[in-house]
């Protein structure tokens, strides 16, 4: 549908869905929790609603609360909800289960858990047609259920109803769960994070199923995601909410060009974008705690643009155009002078010695007990297969691909978390496979990893206070007091308040949390840091300031990284080179000028092409790879991308192994160089997109 | 179902019971003096201690009596009884039938009661039915199975309310009142404590399956209660019961002893406290291995029912 529809329709006041001055409160020990507060939103049939916003800004939350699914202990003193003009909030329990399901379908984020893993995707999918649809018999509700498998683009449904959830990829389960919700043709379908924890190749698969869907079954969409990328490609208008209110209403083209907002500016501003060349803005302060809410704008602490008068009395929603609405007093001077996204100067490194070097690593996983082996014909997960890499000192190396593509594995094998399978991993020249214990012991004091998931990689009994310190303890001989003064000084790097050394990690933010595990890496001044995925579980206004940080003690320490990471935004802010992953191989390596422009490697041309853009009208065109990654027990013969390569050649990609060699015909395979393994050419490789 | 996984655990419980084996017939070597000596105790003459050495084999080569014990315990061959000098399988067999029907009985007991009740209890949770159901289970958990099974008889078997009969056993060919009069009481006694592990486990795990995110998604497509409850909730919900059904099953079958015996149950546990006091070597060994051979295939029982409910389940991944 056309804005100009969308505009048209609007004024007829045809509203599918309408939320007026919600309010949602929580009892909570000790307090309340006002989780929403005075939000409206309205949906009409034909159109995709975006409703962003960062962890606790109680975007889920108003998801239940339109299928009226709130905790026992929630309450909503004022507002209401009307869909097709009746009344929600007063409707009976019989009325409710009538309606949901059938005329309202939620579907939940997280797809692994809001499957039944003990019934089949196609019991789960029939049970809600014979509930709310006139079907007469088995036969017929099958026949719905192949149906809507096959309207979700879910590779053979005749098999997939009889498999149960943990048999299907993530991508799959996501589809198998937006089928259920499709099943009895709603009229409102919401989309809580239909995308979070999938990878970027898989994304772009379902963005473009969520537009398909609309077309075809004229519903209303409320899509709820973190990702603006997502809401700008496919949303008509958004709602951008932070801390339970709404901040800023409008179509996404008026939202994302002219930001009326200062805290959607921000956002934006934080917002890792390739090929920008974008210095990374981070927001100042964190989202405040709900059980206390201060006078004036909810934002102000953290706003650029505050004065006085934005911390007394209620923020009033002021209108900018007819389609564009904001919470903000000065939006005018917001508009008028927005806050501007810097150019990042990207470093001009010169990398010193080769300190890690890794040859040939080959790494397998469950390579079967002796009964296993018997018994069935079994294969070993083959994570890493025959990888070469350089790590020079104060050189940042990045690593890429989906989920599953080893990319972990090799981070960790080559800190020897795991022992390699073979191959010859070389710390400073001296092969780790031969190191004395002494030398084993400097190593691991020399290198250090973070992960993805700082609350899980912290001890939860001990304190800031004896985490940080730990690493002093085990490979310096500092004392007390010169421990104690050390740990105040990387406190300090990491822009930690000294107040929260006596705190346990589960009273920290996650922001927090992962700066006391950098901390920690750093306590040993290591001259590498493995950081796998160390931003994904953070929210992008944290993501920044992270990244930043990291930029920074690399530079104080000169430190070499490793950075594992599915988000090219983040490998562009940070990597000096980089390599690309697919199934256990490095398909493609090079500075980040190399490997984001052409030539490319069809992966990566594909990795590059599914990341959704922040401009609304970006319409360049995307590939969509075929199906999901192949299992790494038993991958593709010949090139592995062969099966899913939108520039296969012919049989020559499913006998040949291409080699990794150098794109510019010198056949060399140096560190230095760009090196792609593909059996085409360099023309085929640089061709633009609608030619393929 | 996967038949991998199950060919495996399979195994698992052979092996397990010939470590077992392995494992008693090390007790009995370890015992200090040779168990002949132990038989005959303080009347053991040099003669008396050669001719037992001669009747129960000890003079074969260790390899030899490792082997037949072992091959023995696959083939319920466990030898002579000293005392009576019946075969030892003849003696354990018809008191292990009784014993089952015991234990398998005080198991129905638990499944047809316990696992209704502690489903009632999540479904209500923290309402009063709630709190009464997990009160009394509570005081189920600390009443030891001598105090419940002395309460019993006092209570029941004498007048005014002459239920019950005071102890003994009568075979179902019998009639089945009759039959199950005998049974209630020490079938009763013996699940107040496995109840309230039974109630308890299903209540907590059916509360943590009710809060899981594909019981929303369930409600969300406006499913009853029950519904939800019966199709979604239960099967995964009551998963870890069956594990605790399997343990307790075990533990009952070694448990017996003292219920048997205030009930004068003619079962395994009376049996094992005779062939102790009579020093009966080979039964004495009969009555370890079978209780634990019992623990070991109800356990084998419980993964099977396992890979029924929860199809996640597949060889190396649990």
């Amino acid at each position: 549908m056309s804005r100009q529809d969308f505009d048209r329709r609007s004024s007829q006041g045809d509203r599918l869905l309408s939320v007026d001055g919600l309010n949602v409160e929580f009892a909570v020990p000790g307090g309340t929790i006002r989780a929403l507060r005075d939000v409206s939103i309205s949906v009409e049939t034909g159109e995709t609603l975006g409703i962003a916003g960062e962890s606790g800004s109680g975007k889920s939350t108003l998801a239940l609360a339109i299928v009226r699914y709130l905790d026992s202990n929630a309450r909503v003193p004022s507002g209401e909800i009307r869909f097709k003009g009746r009344d929600l909030l007063g409707m009976s329990r019989r009325e409710l289960q009538s309606l949901r399901g059938n005329e309202i379908a939620h579907v939940a984020q997280n797809a692994s858990r809001a499957l039944n893993p003990s019934l089949t995707i196609g019991e789960q999918i029939k049970e809600t047609v014979e509930l709310h649809q006139d079907v007469s018999g088995n036969a017929a509700a099958m026949e719905r259920v192949y149906e809507v498998l096959h309207q979700v683009n879910i590779p053979d449904p005749e098999g997939m109803v009889d498999r149960y959830p943990n048999e299907l990829s993530g991508g799959q389960q996501q589809r198998a769960l937006i089928a259920v919700g499709l099943s009895c043709n709603p009229e409102l379908l919401i989309l809580d994070e239909p995308t979070t924890g999938l990878d970027v190749t898989t994304q772009a698969k379902l963005l473009d199923l969520i537009e398909e869907l609309k077309a075809e079954y004229d519903v209303g969409i409320v899509l709820i995601t973190h990702n603006l990328g997502v809401i700008a490609q496919i949303a008509d208008r958004v709602n951008i909410l932070y801390a339970g209110e709404m901040m800023e209403k409008g179509t996404v083209r008026e939202v994302f060009e002219e930001p009326a907002n200062p805290y959607t500016q921000a956002l934006l501003a934080t917002t890792p974008e390739l090929d920008k060349n974008k210095e990374l803005r981070a927001i100042p302060g964190q989202i405040p705690e709900l059980g206390s809410i201060p006078d004036g704008c909810i934002f102000a602490d953290r706003c650029a643009f505050a004065t006085e008068e934005c911390r007394s009395g209620d923020i009033d929603v002021e209108t900018v155009s007819p389609t564009h609405q904001t919470r903000c007093r000065r939006w005018e001077t917001a508009v008028a002078d927005p806050i501007e996204t810097g150019t990042a100067t990207r470093r001009s490194s010169t990398p010193g010695d080769v300190i890690l070097s890794i040859e040939n690593l080959v790494k397998h996983y469950d390579e079967g007990a002796f009964l296993r082996n018997l018994l069935g014909d079994h294969q070993p997960v083959r994570a890493v297969r025959d990888v070469s890499l350089t790590i020079r000192e104060g050189e940042t190396v990045g690593l890429v691909g989906e989920s599953g593509c080893g990319k972990s594995t090799l981070g960790r094998t080559l800190l020897r978390l795991h022992d390699p399978t073979t191959g010859r991993i070389t710390f400073r020249g001296t092969d780790l496979a031969s190191m004395s214990k002494a030398q084993r012991r400097e190593f691991r004091s020399e290198c250090q990893i973070i992960f993805q998931d700082p609350e899980a990689s912290l001890n939860p009994r001990k304190t800031v206070n004896e985490i940080v310190p730990r690493p002093l303890r085990l490979f310096t001989d500092l004392d007390e007091p010169a421990r104690e003064e050390r740990v105040e000084e990387l406190l300090d790097q990491v822009n930690l308040s000294l107040d929260l050394k006596t705190k346990f990690p589960h009273e920290l933010s996650g922001g927090q949390q992962q700066r006391v595990a950098i901390a920690r890496a750093f306590a040993a001044n290591p001259s590498l840091v493995v950081l796998d995925e160390p931003v994904s579980s953070l929210d992008v206004s944290v993501q920044a300031s992270i990244l930043n940080l990291l930029s920074e003690l690399r530079e104080e320490y000169n430190t070499s990284y490793l950075l594992i990471s599915h988000d090219m935004g983040v490998i562009e802010s940070v990597c000096d080179r980089l390599a690309i992953m697919y199934l256990g191989k490095i398909v493609e390596r090079g500075t980040l000028e190399d490997v984001f422009e052409p030539p490319y490697h069809p992966y990566t041309r594909s990795l590059l092409s599914s990341i959704p853009s922040l401009d609304p009208d970006d319409d360049t065109d995307r590939i969509r790879l075929e199906g999901d990654v192949p299992s790494a027990r038993t991958p593709p013969s010949g090139c592995s991308f062969h099966t899913r390569c939108p520039q296969k050649i012919g049989e020559v990609c499913e006998a040949e192994e291409p080699p990794l060699e150098a794109v510019d015909g010198t056949g060399g395979d140096g560190e230095a160089a760009h090196c792609v393994s593909c059996h085409l050419d360099r023309e085929e490789m640089s061709r633009p997109l609608d030619d393929i | 179902m996967n038949t991998l996984y199950l060919a495996k655990r399979v195994v698992i419980a052979f092996l397990s019971l010939f470590i077992v084996s392995s494992l008693v017939f090390g007790m009995t070597m370890a015992l200090p003096g040779s168990a002949a000596e132990i038989i005959l105790g303080t009347q053991q003459t040099e003669e008396s201690v050669q001719q037992v050495r001669e009747e129960m084999g000890l003079n074969r080569p260790l390899h030899v009596r490792y082997l037949d014990f072992v091959v023995g315990t696959f083939t319920l061959d466990w030898g002579q009884s000293l005392v009576s000098d019946q075969p030892v399988v003849d003696l354990i067999a018809p008191r292990l039938a009784r014993t089952l029907q015991l234990a398998l009985f005080a198991m129905l007991l638990s499944i047809v009661i316990a696992i209704p009740l502690g489903v009632i209890a999540a479904a209500d949770r923290d309402t009063i039915v709630d709190t009464l159901i997990t009160s009394v289970s509570y005081v189920g958990v600390s009443i030891p199975s001598f105090v419940s099974a002395s309460l019993l008889l006092l209570f029941l078997t004498t007048p005014p309310l002459d239920l019950f009969p005071t102890g003994g056993f009568v075979p179902f060919s019998e009639g089945f009142v009759p039959w199950l009069r005998h049974l209630i009481l020490p079938a009763v006694s013996l699940n107040v404590i496995i109840f309230a592990y039974v109630l308890r486990q299903t209540r907590s795990s059916m509360i943590e399956t009710l809060e899981s995110d594909y019981i929303r998604t369930a409600r969300l497509k406006g499913l009853t209660e029950r519904s939800v409850l019966a199709k979604h909730a239960l099967r995964n919900g009551l998963l870890p019961t069956v594990t605790v059904l399997a343990i307790n099953f075990g533990w009952m079958m070694g448990s017996v002893v003292i219920v048997e015996e205030i009930f004068s149950y003619p079962g395994m546990g009376r049996l094992i406290v005779q062939a102790i006091s009579e020093r009966d070597l080979p039964v004495i060994q009969a009555g370890i291995l079978v209780p634990t051979a019992a623990f070991i295939f109800a356990n084998l029982l419980a993964d099977i029912v396992y890979t029924y409910l929860d199809p996640r389940i597949q060889l190396g991944e649990q």
